[in-house]
């Protein structure tokens, strides 16, 4: 895929892009002394892929920590799809439709590829103890209506191959798109990826950069994006906030933020011509 | 009403009726506090070594004192039969390094522990099937007669184990802050890999650790046995240990002194003044619900390292 | 070859969902059950029913419990004993209570006070996690145990503290104490056990099971894709000593026939927590394997020693026992986590090669 042909898509799927979804505004996080973010604000449009770039240390685990609840920041507020929030909870935030793919691959090690993507849809199922014990009505009816939904996902995903593997024995690849397949299976509005193609080689991130592509565009799912690799960066997002030690360093366009001397000089630390 | 009362104020107006006898009970029960700390002791400095939670640490108590009994039993003299169970306990210690510790490392802590609840069974069986599980008088020649010091009863044999436990506390407070071997331990404590990329070899200092604590184990077992006799039972009661240790904090031997004092005296307290209205022997369970509840209001214990959970 | 899944075709997801994929397996257990269901009743002595298929079936059920616990939510309790006693406790005030009512009834009931009992001790593992939980679960086995020994409202005020398990009937066949033949006993407790397993088979293939399994592999990724760590947690307690509660009541009812307290002291929770190890953590198949070894170990080691000719086999039989069990334990850890379990499903893999290598 050439960069002009991504750049083209983007150009494309700009169209589409709608209302602000979410926004942080003036978060602010402290662990003890240590300030994690400092009074940072940013909104992502629908329907946008939202990168999120900066040195290690600045911040950006931490803040899509913040957004889906798993920190709580001192100061600041999250409005999300319309609603003023204080604080964002773990489970208010998947219930509401956000899901994440963490930097350490956080998948259930012992289960099998199959279950790991089936837990993704665990908020949709109403069965009750007892019916899952005799698997009899809505529990029955239930797995097998979100097995094939499921399967959708690991067909598109081409994993059909490790579906009844533990994912424990998977290689580091395969298991980076499992965790793909489970955020995927939340079918969420607004999908967080911690750095989803570190220590990949080019052959698996050109594929992870393939999938997250299609599911913005045929899903219409929103994306916030940590990356580290400059050129994935460039060519797909829509829009990049850098992060320097916790503050908002820079904000805009991928062309924008390229030339922001600042960023330049935080980036390499001395500035080129 | 009336249950209540009983409950909550008939206790406390018997400790208030009697104030030397609660005076007296309480140091009864801080001196076998001391005896769980002794234990608890022990459980401390593998975890700190290691963060293997050794269940085995009660265990290793009853196998000691076993051994000891046994070869006093047999005739050896007293200083003889300390040495060879000492050797006994080193070679424990390799054995379990060896065989247990080195192919679970890097396993998950509930495996290890699960490991030294296995490691509890095998020596609480081939101590028996050694020795035999019949109940063993151990004299060591400390007096037991009271002395009375302004007209409260104290056991000599108590004042005795309390002087010990604040020597063998003392020691191996040097010995951790002014030997290289205690240099290398504490570092292992704080960071396995960084330890290993200065050269510290980690198995040496596991074996090391495993030896100390055989080493408390066997003072403890050797003054527990004195008191109640070498029996079965050792085991059990060496359990009340980890309320101790939950309470003091896992990692932290004050914690694991003030931990051993804290249920000793609050057991015995609750028992005497308590224990009848309840229906009695609540000794069986006072320890453990007390850390409990303990746990609720502090998991880490009163002098433990907070647990920071980071993703 | 013997044993494959080739030409086996699913063509629906519910076929691909059953329990049993395989016609081999399917096979192998409608044999199991044939064995267990018409063969051990009609040939089998009593002398066996009682001592060792009661037993055996009994732990299974009780090792199904903590498996739920241990092996799939991840919580480790040393505390099976003291649930054990409340469903047997239980069962015993409302046999005594309603002597009319159904045994299967009085079955359910204590469970769910057990489930009631468990989720109580089960609340710090909201806060608290591995050893520090296990603690804690020590602390309901002791305090449970106290409470029946030394309450005489749960005795019924007996005097001599021993008290018989009363005959009970389900659907009109007694099934309970002195009156019950041996064989009903056996046939009772093996359809409650098949019933449970099921159902415990299913729970742990669906949402609940792959919730519990979820919080024990990574609970803080759970808790983002929307699993409540409380709800799983306290339903894996739940339903963990509603197994427990129902094996103690029949260990109580159906096979020593006696209520008292101390037969499920902390050495029970011991026995079943390396049932669970040595059978397999977080399989259904390793809690029959586990509590089979457990049950038939100190029988064999007993008379092995006897027929050596040994004096004072038993108490030598017994610290035997203690050593291999704690041997095993270690062995499984580092060897095979998952057990003997495991082990049969190398086993199989082997036979779906034969005679091939690979």
């Amino acid at each position: 895929m050439s960069t002009v042909e991504q750049r083209s898509a983007a150009v494309a799927r700009r169209r589409e892009i709608g209302e602000v979804v979410l926004a942080v505004e003036n978060v602010e996080l402290r662990f003890g002394g240590v300030t994690a973010l400092a009074d940072v604000s940013f909104d992502v449009r629908r329907g946008e892929i939202r990168a999120i770039i900066g040195p290690n240390g600045a911040g950006k685990s931490s803040m899509l920590n913040v957004i889906n609840g798993f920190y709580q920041p001192q100061q600041g507020t999250i409005v999300w799809k319309g609603r003023r929030l204080r604080r964002m909870r773990p489970h208010f935030a998947a219930k509401s439709g956000i899901a994440r793919t963490f930097q350490n691959i956080a998948l259930f090690r012992g289960m099998t590829t199959l279950d790991n993507i089936m837990t993704g849809r665990i908020l949709k199922m109403r069965a009750s103890l007892l019916e899952q014990a005799v698997y009899f009505g809505r529990a029955r009816r239930e797995e097998l209506e979100h097995r094939a939904f499921v399967e959708k996902i690991i067909d598109f995903l081409e994993i059909q191959h490790i579906r009844t593997t533990p994912v424990g024995k998977l290689p580091y690849g395969l298991q980076k798109r499992v965790e793909l397949a489970r955020a995927l299976a939340m079918e969420p509005e607004l999908l967080l990826l911690d750095e989803p193609m570190a220590g990949m080689n080019l052959e698996e991130k050109e594929d992870m950069v393939r999938f997250i592509l299609d599911v913005n565009e045929e899903f219409g799912t929103t994306v916030i994006l940590i990356e580290h690799d400059m050129g994935v960066v460039m060519d797909i997002s829509d829009r990049v906030v850098v992060l320097d030690h916790g503050r908002l360093l820079a904000d805009g366009t991928p062309d924008e933020v390229s030339r922001d001397p600042r960023v330049i000089e935080a980036y390499l630390g001395v500035v080129h011509d | 009403m009336e249950v209540l009362d009983l409950v909550l104020f008939e206790p406390v107006r018997g400790i208030l009726d009697a104030p030397l006898f609660f005076v007296e009970v309480l140091i009864g029960g801080l001196m076998s506090g001391v005896m769980y700390a002794l234990v608890a002791l022990g459980f401390v400095l593998i975890f700190k070594a290691s963060g293997v939670f050794n269940f085995a640490q009660g265990s290793m108590v009853l196998f000691a004192a076993l051994f000891f009994v046994g070869f006093m039993d047999a005739g050896v003299p007293m200083w003889l039969a300390f040495l060879l169970t000492l050797a006994v306990m080193v070679v424990l210690a390799f054995a379990v390094e060896r065989m247990v510790l080195r192919p679970l490392v890097n396993q998950p802590a509930i495996t290890l522990f699960m490991a030294t609840i296995g490691i509890t069974f095998f020596l609480d069986g081939l101590g028996q099937a050694i020795w035999g599980s019949d109940v063993r008088r151990l004299d060591v020649g400390i007096p037991e007669d009271p002395i009375i010091v302004a007209d409260i009863f104290i056991n000599q044999f108590d004042l005795f184990a309390a002087v010990i436990c604040g020597t063998l506390v003392a020691v191996l407070a040097l010995f951790f802050q002014y030997t290289p071997t205690g240099r290398a331990l504490r570092a292992v404590a704080d960071d396995h890999q960084a330890a290993m990329s200065v050269g510290i070899p980690l198995s040496t200092v596991w074996t090391i650790v495993w030896v100390v604590a055989g080493i408390v184990g066997l003072v403890a077992g050797i003054m527990w046995g004195a008191k109640l006799g070498v029996q079965f039972n050792l085991s059990l009661i060496a359990l009340k240990a980890l309320p101790a240790l939950i309470l003091g904090g896992l990692t932290s031997v004050p914690g694991a002194i003030v931990g051993g004092l804290v249920i000793g005296a609050g057991e015995k307290v609750a028992e005497v003044f308590w224990g009848e209205v309840l229906g009695g022997a609540i000794e069986d369970w006072f320890a453990y619900v007390l850390a409990m509840v303990f746990l609720l209001i502090r998991p880490e214990g009163l002098f433990g390292e907070k647990i920071i959970e980071r993703v | 070859m013997i044993y494959r899944e080739t030409g086996q075709f699913k063509t629906s997801y519910a076929a691909d969902q059953a329990v049993l994929r395989l016609r081999e397996d399917r096979i192998g257990l409608a044999v199991i059950l044939l064995l267990a269901y018409v063969a051990i009743p009609l040939l089998a002595s009593e002398y066996w029913l009682s001592t060792i298929m009661l037993p055996f079936l009994i732990y299974a059920l009780a090792a199904l419990g903590l498996n739920i616990l241990t092996g799939y939510a991840g919580q480790l309790s040393l505390g099976t004993g003291g649930f054990m006693a409340t469903g047997a406790f239980a069962a015993y005030k409302l046999a005594t209570a309603f002597p009319g009512l159904d045994f299967v009834v009085v079955l359910i009931l204590s469970g769910a006070i057990t489930a009631a009992v468990g989720v109580l001790f089960g609340l710090p593992s909201l806060r608290i996690k591995g050893f520090y939980l296990a603690v804690a679960t020590l602390a309901a086995q002791f305090f449970l145990l106290w409470l029946y020994n030394k309450i005489p409202w749960f005795t019924n005020y007996s005097a001599s503290g021993v008290i018989s398990a009363p005959t009970r009937t389900a659907l009109g066949i007694p099934v309970t104490g002195f009156e019950a033949s041996v064989t009903a006993k056996y046939l009772f407790v093996l359809i409650v056990v098949t019933l449970l397993s099921l159902a415990a088979k299913n729970m742990t293939r669906l949402e609940v099971g792959r919730s519990w399994m979820a919080i024990r592999d990574m609970d803080i990724a759970a808790e983002i894709i929307g699993i409540r760590p409380l709800t799983a947690k306290l339903t894996a307690f739940a339903v963990s000593s509603f197994y427990c509660g129902i094996a103690g009541a029949l260990w109580a009812f159906s096979h020593t026939g006696a209520v008292e307290a101390l037969a499920f002291d902390i050495g029970v929770s011991f026995r079943v927590l390396f049932m669970i190890i040595i059978g397999g953590l977080g399989t259904i198949l390793g809690n029959y394997l586990g509590a089979a070894f457990i049950v038939l170990l100190p029988i064999f080691l007993n008379n092995a020693l006897l027929g050596l000719g040994m004096q004072e086999a038993v108490a030598m039989a017994s610290h035997l026992e203690a050593m291999i069990m704690g041997a095993l334990i270690v062995f499984f850890l580092i060897v095979e986590p998952h057990g003997l379990a495991r082990l049969w499903q190398i086993g199989k893999e082997k036979l779906r090669k034969w005679p091939f290598p690979y």
